[in-house]
């Protein structure tokens, strides 16, 4: 039988995605094993994590470390289950690989396919004392569930009132953001969309050690339905030391990555690295010392930090994937020229996604990269 | 099983050979067979006679009923309830105490005394019939006219009129629309007016409560009864908590309480097919379409239900309650702006599940003209001290309005309490806050 042979293309570039320009100085590929944002020895993992002494870390990429949180907490508590579309076999980005063999079907199972029953599902065996952690596949398949996270997962104690009945425990899991080739509908962050929404809680991790401690909080420590959403770029990507056993991290607080007394660059998820490597740049040509704050927390978020920080700076940038319009961005400037006004020394400035869907082809184009971080920090710090 | 719920398998194992491996789930084909097995409808033969299955060919689904309009047993040799005289009376008097708060709640909102109202005329017997089969401990998710529910379950007058005039005592602290009751023991979740919304939730919860007692054999049996209206079923979340209700094998029964209208649209325009009983079939539910106004019959096939929604560890239950809406939708709504005065008379006359119990009794010489003019009194009189004395309560403080978001008020919240405590005190003209527990300190 005759087979179709395609000429094997020999420049490997992958042609269904945009490459970095050959010429290239600023938007080089992200080198995830030498950012400094990732802890590649363990070193460095108890200067960020308040760890046991008994603290075995073990490299692992985000998907893991998402495995590894979950295994952690469905073996702390008979309370917790995870489901969603996919979830039994290991979910179709690996997060739940074998979790259904050692918890059972009953605990670890698939959901027929709809994201609105998903979430209310969620809903009510949380009301009834569950710890349901919910996946939608992607986030962008999250909006038949908008209604039941606005109307319902968000205002479900405050409308309960003295009956005394919450959804705390209640966590949705979604992968987001850009991944080369996703489009319309395998590239969106909607945490704007939530942090709009009054009683749910926004968090997006960066990096797989953070990942496991902000899921476990918001598993364990949140008493409020907590939207957690994973940049599924890193899911293979992000590689570095996590510890084994159980921990977490504040659902209140942001993080200095790095500290700077000229600007400060305010960013979360996957675009940290982007600032980092901008960072590096910006402070090796422009000799300018530039601080790296990640919010961790999108909502209710950590107001003080990034307040504290832009006081002592006088500049800020601000830097997220999703678009700009009504963008976390917008918040975030906005909070800081009214509680830092009388420090600042130049705009705020917002790096962001343009106001456009994500075209296949034209993701590069869309999305910030590290010469637009580059521009607006030489912008920021000449005006 | 259990110890796979409690925590890891000792005997983990994955497959270590190059054996091709098939899957529980996996499904194979015998030689010779009358109907492949294709995985999505495993028992379907082939056949060569091409026919479209058309639904008008298909008998409709009966409607149970125990008695007639006349409070006459319909089945002369059927054996008698099992249910003690004294509890047939406390229901009876549990629908008329609904009818009764609704007349005058009815008339309060229309004299400005409170913001809005949803009576249930007509339907006291759906509510009544299916919560008095269930236990304390079983959980309902209701929509919203589903009176009789809380005041079966033991929702005081008091409990009422609080939520309706929103005031200190308001289990709701004074944050949603009047009618929208909520208690947690026996837990009735807090109605929210998204329709629908509850159904995949009410799926959810029974799940819960399915875990709970393979975890801990120890804890009563239990159910979720889940209510929702024939409009309601149209939405979504219908689709989505009866699909996952049954293939997650959920302790819960679906109560639809089919009245013939959602707001002005009537069921021709809600939907083709044989009401929403038909539905549940196509979803593998054990499914049953009852006379609403005939509150043994509701009784009967709820008590059924629940049994039925426990085998097996759970088995979810579809219930279709046929009624037929007497009164405007919501004191928001004139209901004969698309509908005949005359078909609503006529319904009020031929049929209603308070006189068809009514007539039970006297049949039976439990009641009487007397003890109903009597009963009447005492529950006008009882509704109207519990409403005036709610009406007098203070309302909540004003931080109710702020917290209750998060577990905790967040700094965001804090600051906007600092600043609108702020404003009130530079312009004190402009408030009034003399209605709210603690005034201008409530915040």
């Amino acid at each position: 039988m005759a087979t179709l042979r395609l000429p094997r293309l020999i420049p490997r570039p992958r042609r269904y995605s945009t490459a970095a320009s050959p010429s290239s100085r600023l938007n080089l590929p992200i080198d995830y094993k030498s950012t400094p944002l990732l802890h590649h020895t363990p070193a460095t993992l108890s200067d960020t994590i308040d760890l046991p002494d008994s603290s075995t870390p073990k490299s692992m990429n985000l998907y893991q470390a998402i495995n590894s949180a979950l295994r952690t907490a469905l073996s702390t508590s008979n309370k917790v289950m995870l489901f969603g579309e996919d979830v039994a076999f290991g979910g179709v980005f690996r997060c739940s690989m074998d979790l259904q063999t050692e918890f059972g079907s009953e605990r670890v199972f698939n959901t027929p396919l709809t994201e609105q029953g998903i979430v209310g599902f969620a809903i009510g065996a949380a009301a009834q004392g569950m710890k349901p952690v919910a996946e939608i596949q992607f986030a962008d398949y999250v909006f038949p569930a908008f209604d039941q996270i606005v109307n319902e997962a968000a205002k479900f104690r405050y409308r309960e009132g003295a009956t005394g009945v919450d959804i705390g425990g209640m966590v949705v899991r979604m992968p987001c953001g850009a991944v080369g080739h996703g489009a319309l509908y395998h590239s969106q962050s909607p945490e704007a969309l939530f942090a709009h929404i009054p009683g749910v809680q926004v968090v997006m991790p960066r990096s797989p050690s953070q990942a496991k401690g902000l899921l476990l909080s918001s598993i364990f420590e949140s008493k409020n339905p907590v939207v957690f959403m994973e940049p599924k770029v890193l899911y293979r990507a992000a590689v570095e030391h996590v510890p084994n056993e159980y921990y977490t991290i504040p659902l209140n607080t942001a993080e200095v990555l790095k500290p700077g007394n000229d600007l400060t660059v305010i960013s979360y998820g996957q675009p940290l690295y982007l600032c980092s490597a901008a960072i590096r740049a910006a402070e090796r040509a422009l000799g300018a010392s530039i601080e790296l704050i990640d919010l961790r927390t999108i909502y209710p978020w950590d107001r003080q930090t990034v307040l504290d920080s832009v006081r002592k700076t006088g500049r800020a940038i601000v830097v997220h994937e999703s678009m700009i319009n009504y963008g976390v961005g917008a918040e975030v400037a906005a909070t800081i020229q009214d509680g830092a006004f009388l420090n600042l020394e130049a705009p705020v400035k917002r790096v962001a996604g343009w106001s456009t869907h994500t075209g296949l082809i034209y993701e590069k184009f869309i999305i910030p990269d590290v010469a637009r971080i580059y521009d607006a920090i030489k912008q920021t710090l000449d005006y | 099983m259990e110890s796979t719920l409690l925590g890891r398998v000792s005997c983990f194992s994955r497959p270590l050979s190059k054996v091709p491996r098939r899957w529980s789930s996996s499904i194979s084909q015998r030689p010779g067979s009358d109907r492949v097995r294709f995985p999505g409808a495993i028992n379907s033969k082939f056949t060569t006679e091409m026919t479209f299955t058309n639904p008008s060919n298909a008998p409709n689904i009966p409607t149970y009923r125990v008695m007639d309009s006349d409070g006459v047993l319909v089945d002369k040799s059927r054996k008698p309830m099992n249910v003690p005289n004294e509890e047939i009376l406390s229901w009876y008097k549990n629908m008329l105490t609904v009818s009764v708060m609704d007349v005058v709640m009815f008339e309060a909102q229309r004299q400005g005394r409170l913001s809005f109202y949803m009576v249930s005329a007509g339907e006291e017997g759906i509510s009544v019939g299916s919560a008095a089969a269930l236990t304390p401990d079983d959980v309902v998710f209701a929509q919203y006219r589903e009176t009789g529910v809380f005041q079966q379950r033991g929702f005081a007058l008091k409990d009422f009129m609080s939520q309706l005039f929103a005031n200190r005592h308001d289990n709701g602290r004074g944050r949603n629309m009047p009618v929208h009751y909520g208690c947690n023991y026996p837990r009735t979740h807090t109605i929210s007016s998204t329709l629908a919304t509850q159904i995949p939730q009410s799926s959810g919860a029974a799940y819960a409560l399915k875990l709970q007692a393979l975890q801990n054999p120890d804890t009563p049996p239990r159910i979720v009864a889940c209510y929702f209206g024939e409009g309601a079923a149209s939405e979504g979340d219908f689709h989505a908590g009866l699909n996952i209700a049954a293939t997650r094998s959920c302790p819960i029964v679906f109560i639809c309480r089919n009245n013939g209208y959602a707001i002005s649209t009537p069921t021709l325009e809600q939907y083709r097919g044989d009401g929403i009983a038909s539905r549940g079939l196509g979803y593998g539910i054990d499914t049953i379409r009852v006379d609403g106004n005939d509150i043994f019959a509701v009784y009967e096939a709820m008590r059924k239900a629940r049994s039925i929604a426990l085998q097996d560890g759970g088995k979810p239950v579809l219930i279709e309650a046929m009624s037929y809406r007497v009164s405007h939708h919501s004191t928001s709504d004139d209901s004969f702006a698309y509908r005949a005065r005359v078909e609503v008379e006529d319904w009020k006359r031929r049929d209603n599940p308070i006189i068809r119990l009514r007539k039970w009794l006297e049949n039976e010489g439990l009641w009487n003209e007397d003890l109903e003019r009597d009963t009447r009194d005492q529950l006008r009189k009882a509704v109207l001290k519990e409403f005036g004395e709610a009406e007098r309560k203070k309302k909540p403080a004003i931080r109710e309005a702020f917290e209750g978001v998060y577990e905790e008020v967040t700094e965001e919240a804090e600051a906007q309490m600092k600043e609108l405590k702020r404003i009130i005190e530079t312009y004190p003209e402009e408030y009034d806050l003399r209605q709210f527990h603690e005034g201008i300190n409530g915040l």
